[in-house]
């Protein structure tokens, strides 16, 4: 059996006092999407961002690709990795936004090259090239010159999605990818995912769109006050919820 | 109802009367100011011009420009003059250029999560907004009272390597470009922590989620869109140390005001000399003000969906909007014809 690419086990997270995480266990196998979904302040952002390390967990293991994130073990103790090693395990890793995060000072084309020029030293015109690419990938070629402000919400987002590949993640987070957006734009975004998914991209989503997760997700996880109420094929979790938390949150937002 | 040619109601806009009395009184006041500005007086010396014509001697009193012009005009490309104002230039730029410099560093230290880093760039503002830029400049300059040498050596154990005098090291101008610029951290501090606290959050997150190290994201994401609200208050602060560097007069460097005062002393010229110096920094403030609108429009980029039009492409759409109204009604008359 090859490693998962996430694994969590025991994670505990808490802020000023507050556990947000109380000892999580997640496994994410590779190539597969797993939806993240849960009432806010269940601690299903937390989560994510501690897969890569933009919130610091407190304890328990957490391994993306068989690698313990953000620190190293040594004689029993983990030690905390400086900032240029923790850079080098997230530019493995996607992100996006829920309020998408582009670089409001560059244009589209320029959000998508500055990662891969800055942090994984391609040649200028070569990551030119891989923008294009991405932004045609994602239905937005004749866009490269536009700055943020001049996109939709819709079309800012899913700049954010090519800048995010454009690194050759082997992971994508989705942070509430569609939360911010006008109904009628949500559907651009879920489809460029969809497709994302179809292509084999190993994905978790913490996400409302209850559609998407039954339709897309291998797997669904429901969080609650910090803990996996609920996990497993989302067609069977979504269909028959075995708790009572599960069934009250699904009637609130079905 | 009138109507024009297609049929449609006319627009009467409404009149503006008190406004158009508001106008016309502060054009008369103008002018007035205009007028009295440039006139020409009675000699305060009370000499009378003498002429005799057909044997008959008529006198009249010699009349001078209220505001002696001539003298401005005599003065105003002096040597000494033009000297003053490049000292006061180069002041100007070198204490900007280690103020911002300076602010910015200490404007990073203080949003630093190191309390001890934090505290120490509040204490520096602290100290150098707290007390008069004219005491501080004052103290660079008398510092050989305190420190007789400086020397660059191990510390707290007295062995040094290089040492030099103080004396010979803050001169004048090495006084008042230290204290000017030191005065200038300290606001340039709080003016940079501004703009960088301005940049939302997220774009933080975002560049560290894509692999950049903090300097990466400090350099590449955070600067250049603090830098819009840097600017503003920046130019402000470049304009004023423009004329505060008149102050180093008091550890007698010879910048332009400096220069100006000296010639008036032997002269007398007060007015005349003051006007000379005042159109100069004028001068200077115009020319500083219209390179700070261009650099505004650069780093507005990206922050405004439609730039603002720059001062001649503003003219120019007035004035094809003027020419627009003497065409319209030509065509008009031809598609009624």
């Amino acid at each position: 059996m090859t490693t998962p690419m996430v694994e969590a086990r025991g994670v505990r997270k808490s802020y000023a006092g507050v556990e947000v995480l109380k000892s999580v266990d997640l496994t994410v196998t590779r190539g597969e999407v797993t939806c993240l979904i849960g009432p806010s302040g269940s601690g299903k952002s937390t989560l994510l961002r501690c897969i890569n390390h933009l919130e610091k967990h407190d304890s328990g293991e957490l391994r993306v690709d068989g690698q313990l994130i953000g620190y190293e073990a040594r004689d029993g103790k983990l030690y905390e990795l400086n900032d240029k090693q923790i850079c080098g395990e997230r530019a493995q890793i996607g992100m996006v936004f829920q309020r998408f995060n582009l670089f409001q000072h560059l244009t589209a084309l320029e959000n998508i090259t500055i990662g891969q020029v800055k942090v994984k030293g391609v040649d200028v015109e070569v990551a030119k090239a891989k923008a294009r690419e991405l932004l045609s990938r994602v239905g937005l070629e004749n866009k490269e010159k536009h700055y943020p402000s001049q996109l939709s919400g819709g079309q800012q987002q899913r700049v954010a999605i090519a800048r995010a590949l454009a690194m050759e993640p082997k992971l994508m987070l989705f942070d509430e990818p569609t939360s911010a957006l006008d109904p009628e734009l949500v559907g651009e975004v879920l489809d460029v995912m969809k497709d994302l998914a179809r292509s084999g991209m190993t994905m978790i989503v913490v996400t409302h769109e209850m559609n998407f997760a039954r339709e897309v997700a291998n797997t669904l996880y429901f969080l609650d006050g910090g803990v996996i109420e609920e996990s497993g094929d989302p067609r069977v979790v979504l269909t028959s919820p075995k708790t009572e938390r599960l069934r009250s949150f699904l009637s609130k937002v079905l | 109802m009138t109507t024009n040619g297609d049929g449609a109601a006319k627009v009467i806009p409404v009149r503006h009367y008190g406004r158009w009395v508001a106008s016309f009184v502060a054009l008369v006041l103008l002018a007035m100011l205009v007028h009295t500005i440039f006139s020409k007086v009675p000699s305060a010396t009370g000499q009378k011009v003498c002429q005799t014509v057909n044997g008959l001697r008529t006198c009249h009193p010699l009349m001078v420009w209220r505001f002696s012009w001539n003298v401005v005009g005599e003065f105003f490309t002096t040597k000494d003059v033009l000297h003053g104002l490049l000292i006061t230039i180069e002041l100007t730029v070198l204490a900007m250029t280690v103020g911002i410099v300076l602010g910015v560093i200490l404007a990073v230290m203080r949003l630093s999560p190191n309390r001890l880093l934090s505290s120490m760039a509040w204490s520096y503002t602290w100290f150098f907004r707290g007390t008069p830029v004219y005491v501080q400049l004052f103290f660079w300059f008398v510092i050989n009272a305190v420190y007789p040498t400086f020397s660059i050596g191990l510390p707290f154990v007295h062995a040094a390597f290089v040492q030099f005098s103080a004396n010979s090291f803050f001169t004048p101008f090495v006084a008042a470009a230290v204290g000017l610029s030191l005065n200038e951290g300290a606001y340039m501090s709080e003016i940079a922590r501004s703009g960088l606290i301005a940049v939302d959050e997220g774009q933080t997150e975002a560049a560290i989620s894509l692999g950049m190290t903090h300097s990466q994201t400090l350099r590449l994401v955070v600067l250049p869109q603090a830098m819009r609200v840097i600017i503003p208050p920046t130019g402000n602060e470049l304009i004023s140390m423009l004329k505060t560097t008149s102050l180093v007069s008091a550890v007698g460097v010879l910048d332009l005001f400096q220069a100006t005062n000296n010639i008036s002393a032997s002269n007398y010229e007060v007015i005349p000399l003051l006007i000379v110096a005042s159109i100069w920094y004028l001068i200077v403030t115009t020319i500083l003000s219209v390179g700070q609108f261009y650099l505004e429009r650069r780093f507005a980029r990206g922050a405004l969906r439609t730039p603002p039009p720059t001062p001649i492409a503003r003219l120019r759409s007035d004035l094809r909007g003027v020419l627009a109204k003497f065409r319209t009604p030509r065509v008009a008359k031809e598609a009624r014809a």
